[in-house]
């Protein structure tokens, strides 16, 4: 069983901080609201604030993390330049992709749509966080504000949702591919 | 969350710009080997960093509308949104 070094890069960017981050969204929905609206005691909630802060802090490392990997990491990868003569495409993704009618919208619908929106889940977490830091229990009584946080948190699971779908198709059609060889454990001869 | 509605559109918006026009595209370029998404990316995240930074100079201490600010800022989510998906991009 062996792993390139391309496709580590791409698991651990994909399974790793995306799909860590796609999970903590849900969480974060309903911690936040949770949070926001209970009648729990002083002490009760100093804890949970505590908590909901890390939380959050740690959904804003998982998503800059993410994108950042993806643009500076493997993006750059997915994009190379085809030297000329080249034949086999295994190692251009967008070349391989674009090659074929049925394969082409992965990269015109699916890649150019996850470059961009991707971002916005980073932005509208921080945005969250600090909100959350600034008011903490008190952002119970700002429920419009309470209200548009919970939206951009909404909007961010979208973006990551959308980012998510397309990497994993865009992985299973055309993956990155590359780099040194990595043996994860020898397999028996049949 | 003006400032992160900001930083969203204008994201949206520099990439809309690139995909229509070759010398935006060009210019984006920061960091080849990612292409113009470096230019997209670095200029909309300055942006919301800039906005982020007066909002709070001229409304960290005071009370304002939140329900407007809640409209503007969700009907800029949604025009990202819209502005980033490429049957859209290609309508326009």
């Amino acid at each position: 069983m062996e792993i390139t070094v391309r496709g580590l890069w791409t698991l651990v960017h994909g399974m790793g901080f995306g799909a860590l981050y796609l999970l903590a969204c849900s969480g974060a929905l309903i911690e936040l609201y949770r949070f926001t609206t209970s009648s729990a005691p002083v002490g009760e909630t100093a804890r949970g604030e505590r908590f909901l802060k890390l939380y959050l802090v740690t959904m804003v490392v998982l998503a800059w993390t993410a994108v950042l990997t993806g643009a500076y990491v493997i993006y750059p990868w997915y994009r190379a330049d085809l030297p000329r003569g080249t034949k086999d495409l295994a190692l251009f993704p967008q070349r391989l992709l674009i090659s074929s009618p049925s394969t082409t919208g992965w990269h015109a619908l699916g890649m150019e749509w996850k470059e961009h929106i991707a971002w916005f889940a980073p932005i509208s977490i921080t945005m969250v966080a600090f909100v959350f830091f600034k008011y903490g229990r008190d952002l119970k009584n700002h429920k419009q504000l309470r209200a548009g946080v919970l939206a951009f948190v909404v909007a961010s699971f979208v973006a990551a949702g959308v980012a998510g779908f397309f990497g994993a198709m865009l992985d299973k059609y055309a993956p990155v591919q590359g780099g040194r060889t990595i043996q994860l454990s020898k397999g028996e001869e049949k | 969350m003006l400032a992160a509605a900001v930083g969203n559109l204008v994201l949206a918006v520099i990439a809309f710009a690139g995909d229509k026009s070759v010398p935006i595209k060009n210019s984006l370029n920061f960091y080849k080997p990612t292409g113009p998404l470096s230019g997209v990316t670095t200029v909309a995240i300055i942006v919301w960093f800039l906005a982020w930074g007066f909002l709070e100079w001229r409304w960290g201490k005071r009370t304002v509308a939140m329900g407007r600010i809640n409209r503007l800022s969700l009907a800029m989510l949604v025009l990202s949104i819209l502005l980033t998906f490429p049957p859209i991009v290609d309508l326009l």
